[in-house]
């Protein structure tokens, strides 16, 4: 029989399109059903599979090995309930946060999250996604232990939502000691002209003078420029609604940030904190300007892929010039999801952060100081024994690009208004745009 | 009663498929341009009606600017340079050569990698160092004494996007090579005879017989790189991340989801991005299904 286009129609009997329908329709169904049984870990049994699934961005330098190290602990006291390490790469949780923000609508949370202690904490909070952990700050001290100054930074509206594991410093400037002798820097600068003086020798000598990565490094080092220049307390003020961003102070940050830019590496959105830090630490660039899990790469061993140097020879540090007595601080700190699929062991997991042996085995290999105040001095290495000193004793500034004293969206406009200043160094509308920024997060 | 007997058993077994695709495209698709117009800007769900103020607000958005002139950058030189390099693979292969099998299968390959992993291997080569630290493409260059030739591939200001767009061209252009092959091959050999017959050298046989014939060819594959290029999102992230320098509006719509969970004007962008390729597919369906019509 032949059809309109002189194909040829194959009789089909009823009784083979009736089992070809139902195959289709079974197919359709039950297959993707039959994909999706699983044992039932989704939901909260604790008695059988249970796993901690513990969500961070540690995955390279000393983070990552102090990681391990506490994975080995739990492990060990908990064979029921082992540790699932589930990372995404990225410095600054750059990548780590949109995924996350994935898992959290879809509601399938893991037992613990990282996020930075501080303002960045504000859109979990605000969209119910995190538990208030009062509790646990009241079953295991922690309140008695961690400075007040800290806890009051980050609590929010009378709750505290996470625990603080670690504290860091963002304004470190590191450099090259024989870099330095080389170029005829007799001293790592303490002011702004010494610091200009500095770089020009550096690039007199033939390296590059200030090492830079990717943008979120170019933020850091925004920053901690401004901080250099307006001082801990008029950077506090510009993220409350009397913030004024279009003022001198912050006009002439801007300016100095777009100099040091200057002396700069022309690649620089193409390398990574690490590689940035490595120019230094190779001798092929004089100074870096980082937080202080630098020293965590600079110092750590081989075998976890860091650089194995020796401080103070291998490689220096000072405060960010201008900054010497203001700690910028940031704080890794884990949170405990609601609807965690463990809640039990994630409980726990928030206790053994906090605990002195935690805090102690995890803060030296990672390069940070720990947030209790009971630390062992003798655990931690030159450039820790440093900041454990400064800690008591100098001012303090929350970081913008790690999460304390701008939300997320907020942090993020301030990105892309640097991503359009790098195009065209254009000061004026930077400002501009910073100023609209805040007018419209406050 | 005898008419449901013919398209009923047929309609029984594409039904699922339909409800399939009602709810999990359009229906999601009419969710987006909702939420879209909603006032829903932060992580607090919303949905009161907010007309085209996220729409207005990406207009006036200079970082909006930036990816639509990286993403222009980006389509023209990725879409010329395909299908530039296609047509010459497939004008080398036409005429039959020795192992035109394994050629065609070696052009053919890289549109199997996915673009995350070709961006990662694409980022070395492309690595801007400069001077002794140069490593990728530039070192090559400068051992072969054309150093002059080395720059800052995707970090360029100017150039950037076009460089981003080399490894799409090298994935790319073995499909437009194998699309071309099938046009060169579909022009009967008795017309480019006749050709030569009347005097006419190979060169003119290509040129008034030949390319003529590749005219559809060519519009299939410029709409198919057209859509794939207005939804470039995992080569822009493997090689420059997030940063501003090579961002493009699927990247900004990740970031404004994501991270600053403006979710009207993210999906703002979706509405936007939807509504380039329609503008790009939708006339071409309708051109295919009439020529076939006619036929």
């Amino acid at each position: 029989m032949l059809t309109l286009t002189g194909g040829r129609r194959v009789r089909v009997s009823r009784a083979t399109a009736a089992k070809a329908v139902l195959l289709a329709m079974f197919a359709l169904l039950v297959v993707p059903a039959a994909g999706n049984a699983r044992p039932s870990t989704i939901g909260g049994s604790n008695a059988t599979s249970c796993q901690l699934q513990v969500f961070s961005w540690w995955t390279g330098g000393g983070e990552a090995a102090g990681l391990t190290k506490l994975i080995g602990i739990w492990n060990k006291n908990n064979p029921s309930c082992k540790f699932k390490n589930e990372t995404v790469a990225g410095g600054a949780g750059t990548n780590a946060k949109a995924v996350l923000a994935q898992r959290l609508a879809a509601k399938k949370p893991p037992d613990s999250f990282q996020g930075h202690a501080g303002a960045e904490l504000r859109d979990y909070i605000k969209a119910n996604q995190v538990e208030p952990i009062n509790f646990i700050y009241a079953k295991y001290g922690f309140a008695k232990i961690m400075p007040k100054g800290l806890i009051n930074q980050i609590t929010y509206n009378g709750k505290l939502y996470s625990v603080p594991v670690n504290i860091h410093r963002a304004n470190i400037l590191w450099y090259n000691p024989a870099v330095l002798k080389k170029a005829g820097i007799s001293a790592a600068p303490k002011t702004w002209t010494q610091f200009i003086a500095a770089l020009k020798k550096a690039k007199a000598a033939g390296v590059i003078p200030l090492s830079l990565g990717e943008q979120w490094t170019q933020q850091h080092l925004l920053e901690t420029t401004m901080i250099s220049t307006i001082g801990p307390a008029r950077w506090a003020a510009l993220w409350t609604g009397k913030g004024d961003w279009s003022n001198k102070g912050v006009t002439l940050g801007l300016n100095r940030f777009k100099t040091l830019l200057t002396y700069t590496n022309s690649d620089a959105g193409s390398l990574t904190w690490q590689d940035a830090g490595k120019l230094v630490a190779d001798g092929k660039a004089a100074f870096n300007v980082m937080g202080d899990w630098q020293d965590g790469y600079f110092s750590g061993t081989k075998a976890g892929g860091n650089l194995a140097l020796k401080p103070k020879t291998g490689y220096g540090w000072t405060a960010v010039p201008g900054s010497n007595g203001v700690y910028v601080w940031l704080s890794d700190s884990f949170t405990l999801p609601r609807s965690a699929p463990h809640r039990a062991a994630a409980i726990k997991w928030l206790g053994f952060l906090g605990s002195k042996r935690a805090q102690d085995t995890f803060n030296p290999v990672k390069g940070s100081i720990p947030a209790r105040q009971d630390a062992n001095p003798k655990l931690y290495g030159p450039y820790l024994k440093w900041a454990l000193a400064q800690w008591r004793t100098d001012r303090l500034a929350g970081s913008l690009t790690h999460g304390v004293v701008a939300p997320t969206a907020w942090a993020t406009d301030i990105g892309t208004a640097l991503g359009l200043f790098l195009q065209n160094k254009d000061v004026a509308k930077f400002q501009t745009a910073l100023t609209q920024a805040h007018a419209k997060y406050t | 009663m005898r008419s449901i007997r013919r398209w009923g058993p047929g309609l029984l077994l594409v039904s699922p498929s339909i409800v399939l695709v009602a709810i999990f495209v359009y229906g999601l698709i009419g969710w987006n341009v909702k939420v879209s117009l909603s006032d829903w800007r932060t992580a607090v769900p919303s949905s009161n009606w907010a007309g085209l103020a996220a729409f207005r607000d990406l207009n006036a958005d200079l970082a909006w600017n930036e990816n639509v002139h990286h993403l222009l950058g980006f389509t023209v030189t990725f879409i010329v340079g395909a299908l530039l390099v296609g047509l010459t693979l497939a004008f080398l292969l036409e005429k039959g050569v020795r192992g035109e099998g394994f050629f065609r299968s070696v052009y053919l390959f890289p549109m199997a990698i996915s673009f995350i992993a070709a961006g990662v291997v694409w980022r070395w080569l492309m690595n801007p160092a400069p001077g002794d630290r140069s490593t990728g493409l530039n070192v090559v260059f400068e051992k072969l004494h054309v150093g002059f030739l080395a720059n800052q591939w995707y970090l360029g200001l100017d150039w950037g996007m076009s460089a981003m767009a080399m490894p799409a061209i090298w994935a790319l252009s073995g499909y437009v090579m194998a699309l071309y092959l099938a046009g060169f091959r579909g022009v009967p050999e008795e017309l480019r005879e006749a050709a030569r017959m009347d005097g006419a050298s190979e060169w003119r046989v290509y040129r008034h017989v030949v390319f003529p014939h590749l005219r559809p060819v060519t519009l299939s594959a410029l709409i198919i790189l057209g859509h794939i290029s207005i939804k470039v999102f995992d080569l822009i992230v493997a090689i420059g991340g997030k940063q501003l320098v090579t961002q493009t509006p699927a990247v900004y719509m990740w970031i404004l989801i994501y991270d600053s969970r403006d979710y009207a004007k993210g999906a703002a962008i979706a509405t936007l991005l939807l509504a380039g390729t329609a503008l790009l597919i939708i006339p071409y369906l309708v051109y295919t299904v009439r020529s076939e019509r006619r036929v």
